[in-house]
Order: structure tokens, then C-alpha cells, then sequence
């Protein structure tokens, strides 16, 4: 006979804390908690303290008075009366700026230089290879100041557009590639323009809508429509007729010599085009080898599967390698946009105003409030980091394999 | 054991910063040196030589300064400062003075909790410009694009300048000195801004130096001279008694050529033998012994001497004394007296 017995029902001792296998991870993990809470509690009461010592305290009043000095790249208004809050916003602005366009911008060259790298001809593989070493092996800085210094010192400063044979000429009579920046043509938004952006914002939405009509009839019923020039039709023809008819609201204004600078149009300046271009040839040396890792990790049985169904080599690399391989290059990705994003605050390098500048720099110089500062400065690029990766990740999981 | 040495290296950092408030004085003897902060190079003012060795106008401070603290003129450290890291170095106790052509204002004598013991230059912010430019004005310069040392008192000048005369401008920060004249010198800018004693030093350095006019617009005032920590005033007197012992020097006439005949005994001027310590105990007043000022003035001169050997009239730089000619003969050099 053999009788039924529950195992016997263990009593929780403390010492299981430390004895239990169970238990004693959750112990350990408790006790650094508690040690790290009381480093940082201690670092906290040693720096206020110390600045009790220096009568001084922590105080963000500062924010609300007027900043008193200026800045040259100016999304928002703001003029030398703004307070030193509105200062920093204009650099957030600013970061926000360069770190959009060079991610764009790193992204295409990074996208282009990975797969040429694969290319079957060897000139363009190795070049592109030379490419991706000579960028990502010397630092960031380096490029940004090389290239502002070969923009001061190889283009032609505005005064030598001057006179009757000057120099320097325009391009077009539209654009002007001077030591301080490139002057380029500004819209200027007359009455009735709107409708006109309205129009093509409705384009844009259409060409979408288009697109998945004809992809949902594709698979439906195996028509095929034509995907290219409907596109461009429904892009381009609405938004040019309602141009038309509104009589031309939207005009150009072109940069013209006046004074000490050109004037009208539309500033880049040449600390912007430095900095926007160091991190996206830099960055985009980083991606092109992400995007090379990624094509690389689609196994070539795939490549031959596809070629098998009789699939162009065009369309291998679209419906079959890319969509794939973009699983394993979009996280490496999301890194990299973090680091541009982080490495833009070298802005100060070439005088760009980011948020470095006005509100880690002038700010904090003219103010003395430094721990103020520099922690409004972490919490800023925390929370953008945190941000891209939130977006990327979304898209990361749009696109990761669904396993079903 | 990284961790704990981490802790350790932690507790002591923070015992030091506690401990550097007071006493600077005695850290300085117990060193054996002088932590002086200076700019990271502006010719007359401070700048290295050929050799390596630091020299200039505010150098001689620092020098003065380490001669009657410590007896000799060479113990010092110069620690290179930028506009922006000079004053976070001084309140964290990483120099014990700084002597780099800082503005005397009135927040950062206050709420920045530092002291400015003396004004050594009284200088003024302007303009320089290419002849080339056609300009003879300061108020002829709307729209033009202007080179500005970022965190510094002339940012401010500026922008109150341009906004007062109701005209507009382009500013370029820019981080040092050199940086200024290569962009200025390309033409990547206009003009450029900063005390007028700093660009008659930076003209000096161009190829071509008459080719460059410094506008007579001076546009702020600009009470140069150095400072130390709020809080340790023994400290704060031996720096403002050393630099007002080299003003006095030149009033009273003592040279580095006579110092030595002067000092040697009493004479008949009182003023300079309590000075010079052969009378009176003036020395011990402030913790020092009864030479500390015939040391300060042996090792570079009297201020004039100073003055004329770094950024005077027969330098590069020629610098006239101006406002900074002893108050006897014009300018507003006064150093209160010695008893």
C-alpha cells in the first residue's frame, strides 16, 4: 500500500535568503539596489553641501531672465531680450535641425555605400570600401573641422561677388557659395498658399492611397496597374493647376548682395553645413557597414530560390534580400541615429548654436549655474535618445519577422 | 576592490572640495607653487615664449604674486584657461588665482562668489576691421557679420551695442582667440570683436598689421584684472596688496634698477621703506614676512616697468598708458596707501 504524502510544506526561513537558490538572486540584486541608492544620496547631499560651503544653491530662476545675448540661426523668434529659456529652446531647435537632416542624410549615404560595396564591380567595391574606412577611422570632430575650415578658406567671402568683374559669381544668380554659407532662393508664402500646400499634402495622401488600390488589385485579381507615371500625375497636376489658378501665390525670393552680406533668400550657414555634413559622411560610413552585415546575413539559398522563380535581379534585392536583411540592419541603425544624434552637441567646434551652445554654453558661462545647466542638458538628450529609439523600434517591430 | 577603491577615491574628493575653502595660503606653501589661471595665449598678456616660459602682463601678476608668497617668481603653474572653463577652475579650487583679462562685474564679483581684488588694465571692448572694408564707424556696421568669443562680457556689449544704435548684425561664436583671427583673417567675418587691448595683441600678430584699423568706438567698459575665491579674504588680501605694492612701486619711483640701493636701509621716504619693509611691520599684518613687496617688485619691476616691457608703446602691441597711467600723471592707476 502505498500512501499519498504532500511534500511537506517548507516554512520560509531567512536564512533561505542567502542559502535558497530561489531566493538568494532577489537578495543580492536588493542589496546593490540599497548600496547604489546610498552612493547616489550621498554624491546628492556631498554637492549640496559643498555648495552650501560657496553660498550657493540650485535654482532654476535663471530661466525666466533675459538672456542678453544673441544668436545667429534663429527658427523662432527670439532677439537678445528673450529669456534664457527661450534661448534654449531655439538651440533644441537647432539640435533637432541638424540631427534630422543628417540622419536623412547618413542614411542615404549609407544605404548607397553598403550596397556598393556588394557590387560585382571592383573599382566601386573598393572604393566604397575606402570610403568606409577612411570615415569611420578619424574622429567626428576632425571632419567637422576640416571641412568648415576648407569651407572659410577655399570659398570666396561675399565681398569678392562685388564689382564690375568681381571674383566670384552666383550660380544661376540664385545661389551663392560664400566662406559664410550658401545662399539659396526662399519661398515667400503669398495669400492663397496654403491651399496650394494643402493641395499637394492631398497629393501626396492620394499617391498612397493609389498605390495600395493597385497593390490590394494586384493580389485580388492579378491585374496589374501601372504604378509610375499615375503616381507622378496625381503628385504633380493638382497642386501645378491650383498653382495656376490661384495666380502664382508662392514666389522666390533670390539672395542679393547688400551691405556686408547677401541678403533675401535663404542663410545656410556654413557651421550648419559642416557639422550637418561631417555626421552624415561619418555615420554613414558606420550604416553602410550595417547595411552591408545585414545583405550579407540573408543566406544565398534565398537569392537563388527567388532567381529560380524567374525574379529579375532588381527585384531580388527588393522583395526578397532587403526586406529581410532590414531586420537585422534596423537595430544597429537605431544606435547610430543616437550617436549622430548625440554627436551633434560638437556644434560648438564651428559655432553652431545647438543646445550645447546656447543653453551648455553661453548660458551657463553668463549665468554661472552649471549643475543647472548640465543637467537640463542631460535630461534634453535623454529624452530625445529615448525618443528615436521609441520611433525606430516601432518601425523595427513593423518589420521584424512575424512568427505565426 | 574596484569598487571600494572607487568609494575611497570618491570620499576624499569630496573631503578635498570641503576642505579647499579656507586657507588657500597655506596650500600654496604646502605646494610649493602657485596655481595661477591665464588664457590659453594672447601675445603681451600672457603667452608662452619660444622657450616654453610663460610671459606677459598677467603672467607678472602671478609672478609677483608667487615671489611674495613663496620667493620666487618661477613657482608657479600656469593653468591655460578658456573663456569658459577659467571660472569653474577657480571655484573648484583647481588654480588659486586667476589673472586672465577678466571683466570686474558686478554678478560675477556676487553671484558667481568670486573677488576681484584690483584692476590691473582698464580697457574698453572694440572693433577691428580691414582698412579694405571702408568702414570708420562702429555705427556704420549694420548687417555686417561679427566674430565674438563666446561667454564672455563683449557678447553682451554686443548685442546691447547693436540693439541700442537700432541696427542689425550676424554673430559668429567662436571659441579662442586663434580661432578668431583665422576666420576673421578669411573673411569668414566682417570684424572682429573683443577689449581693445586684445585686438591692438592679436593685430600685432598679423602679416600685414597696418592693413587693419581698430575702430574709435569703444563701446563698454572693461575693468580688467584678477581674482580669487569669495571666502578666504587673507588670501584675497596678499593678491590685492602684491598687485597695489607694483602701483605703488611706480608712484614712489622704485625700479627694479634701485630697488636694491632702496631696501638695503631705511630712507627718507617712509611710505617706501614701510613698503619695502625696512620700517614697520606690514608683512607680518597679512602673513608674510617684511620683504614680500621688494620681492614682488624684484622680479619683473613696478607696473610701469611691467606695462612698458609687454604691451607698451615700443612692444608690438603699443599699447598707450591711457587710462592706465598712474593717477598722477592722467590716468586713474591709484593705489591706496601703505600703513
Amino acid at each position: 500500500m502505498t500512501t499519498m504524502t504532500d511534500p511537506p510544506k517548507a516554512s520560509f526561513q531567512l536564512s533561505m535568503l542567502i542559502y535558497d537558490t530561489r531566493y538568494r538572486s532577489y537578495t543580492f540584486q536588493f542589496i546593490a539596489l540599497v548600496l547604489l541608492m546610498l552612493l547616489l544620496g550621498y554624491l546628492g547631499a556631498n554637492l549640496v553641501s559643498n555648495l552650501a560651503a560657496q553660498g550657493q544653491n540650485i535654482s532654476f530662476d535663471f530661466l525666466s531672465s533675459p538672456a542678453n545675448y544673441d544668436i545667429n540661426q534663429r527658427p523662432i523668434e527670439y532677439d537678445s531680450q528673450s529669456s534664457h529659456l527661450r534661448a534654449s529652446v531655439v538651440g533644441v531647435i537647432n539640435t533637432l535641425i541638424v540631427a534630422f537632416l543628417g540622419c536623412a542624410t547618413a542614411t542615404v549615404f549609407g544605404v548607397t555605400a553598403g550596397v556598393l560595396r556588394l557590387s560585382p564591380n571592383w573599382l566601386v567595391r573598393k572604393l566604397m570600401a575606402f570610403y568606409v574606412e577612411i570615415f569611420r577611422n578619424i574622429p567626428v570632430l576632425i571632419w567637422i573641422l576640416i571641412i568648415f575650415t576648407v569651407m572659410t578658406a577655399v570659398m570666396p567671402a561675399p565681398n569678392q561677388f562685388r564689382g564690375e568683374n568681381p571674383d566670384a559669381s552666383m550660380l544661376f544668380d540664385a545661389f551663392a557659395f560664400t566662406n559664410r554659407g550658401v545662399y539659396v532662393p526662399a519661398p515667400v508664402w503669398g495669400p492663397g498658399s496654403l491651399v496650394v500646400v494643402l493641395t499637394f499634402l492631398a497629393s501626396v495622401i492620394g499617391v498612397f492611397a493609389y498605390r495600395r488600390y493597385a497593390t490590394k488589385l494586384l493580389y485580388d485579381t492579378g491585374r496589374l496597374l501601372p504604378m509610375g507615371w499615375p503616381s507622378l500625375v496625381i503628385l504633380f497636376v493638382p497642386t501645378v493647376l491650383i498653382y495656376f489658378v490661384l495666380g502664382q501665390p508662392i514666389s522666390l525670393a533670390y539672395p542679393a548682395l547688400k551691405g556686408f552680406n547677401f541678403d533675401g533668400g535663404l542663410h545656410i550657414r556654413g557651421s550648419l553645413i559642416a557639422l550637418w555634413f561631417a555626421l552624415a559622411i561619418y555615420t554613414g560610413a558606420f550604416i553602410a557597414e550595417n547595411v552591408r552585415a545585414g545583405i550579407q546575413a540573408v543566406s544565398k539559398g534565398q537569392t537563388e530560390a527567388a532567381a529560380s522563380l524567374g525574379l529579375r535581379p532588381k527585384r531580388i534585392m527588393n522583395l526578397v534580400i532587403l526586406p529581410q536583411a532590414l531586420r537585422v540592419i534596423i537595430p544597429p541603425l537605431i544606435s547610430q541615429y543616437l550617436n549622430l544624434t548625440k554627436n551633434s552637441s560638437l556644434a560648438i567646434a564651428v559655432g553652431y548654436m545647438d543646445v550645447t551652445g546656447t543653453l551648455g554654453g553661453i548660458t551657463l558661462n553668463q549665468t554661472g549655474r552649471a549643475i543647472e545647466c548640465v543637467l537640463m542638458l542631460m535630461l534634453f538628450y535623454l529624452t530625445i535618445s529615448l525618443a528615436i529609439s521609441a520611433i525606430m523600434n516601432v518601425y523595427n517591430n513593423s518589420i521584424k519577422l512575424k512568427e505565426r | 576592490m574596484k569598487k571600494t577603491v572607487f568609494l575611497g577615491a570618491l570620499t576624499v574628493a569630496g573631503l578635498a572640495a570641503g576642505a579647499s575653502a579656507a586657507a588657500t595660503l597655506d596650500d600654496v606653501k604646502a605646494r610649493g607653487k602657485l596655481n595661477c589661471g591665464v588664457t590659453t595665449g594672447l601675445v603681451g598678456f600672457a603667452a608662452p615664449d619660444a622657450n616654453g616660459v610663460w610671459e606677459g602682463f598677467d603672467v607678472a601678476v602671478c609672478r609677483a604674486v608667487a615671489a611674495a608668497v613663496l620667493g620666487d617668481g618661477n613657482a608657479v603653474e600656469f593653468v591655460p584657461t578658456t573663456g569658459k572653463t577659467r571660472f569653474t577652475a577657480l571655484a573648484s579650487g583647481e588654480i588659486d588665482m586667476l589673472a586672465r583679462n577678466t571683466t570686474w562685474t558686478f554678478s560675477r564679483d556676487t553671484d558667481l562668489k568670486f573677488d576681484f581684488v584690483g584692476v590691473n588694465y582698464y580697457d574698453g571692448q572694440g572693433f577691428l576691421v580691414p582698412k579694405s572694408l571702408g568702414v570708420s564707424s562702429a555705427k556704420e556696421l549694420d548687417g555686417a557679420t561679427v566674430c565674438i568669443q563666446t561667454g564672455t562680457t563683449t557678447e553682451l556689449n554686443l548685442a546691447d551695442f547693436f540693439r541700442a544704435n537700432n541696427i542689425s548684425y550676424e554673430p559668429v561664436p567662436i571659441e579662442t582667440n586663434a580661432e578668431g583671427q583665422q576666420q576673421y583673417l578669411a573673411g569668414a567675418c566682417d570684424t572682429y570683436t573683443t577689449d581693445a587691448s586684445g585686438l591692438a595683441s592679436t593685430r600685432a600678430a598679423f602679416e600685414n598689421p597696418t592693413d587693419h584699423v581698430i575702430l574709435p568706438e569703444i563701446i563698454s567698459k572693461e575693468p580688467l584684472g584678477p581674482l580669487v575665491r569669495h571666502g578666504d579674504n587673507d588670501w584675497g588680501d596678499i593678491v590685492r596688496w602684491t598687485f597695489y605694492a607694483l602701483v605703488a612701486a611706480e608712484e614712489m619711483g622704485i625700479t627694479s634698477a634701485n630697488i636694491g640701493e632702496l631696501s638695503a636701509a631705511p630712507g627718507a621716504n617712509p611710505e617706501i621703506n614701510r613698503i619695502l619693509g625696512t620700517e614697520g611691520e606690514l608683512g607680518a599684518m597679512i602673513g608674510l614676512d617684511n620683504e614680500w613687496a621688494k620681492r614682488a617688485i624684484s622680479v619683473g619691476g613696478n607696473y610701469g616697468e611691467i606695462f612698458e616691457k609687454n604691451i607698451g608703446e615700443k612692444t608690438p602691441i603699443g599699447l598707450a598708458r591711457g587710462l592706465n597711467a598712474q593717477w598722477t600723471q592722467g590716468g586713474i592707476m591709484y593705489a591706496p596707501p601703505f600703513r
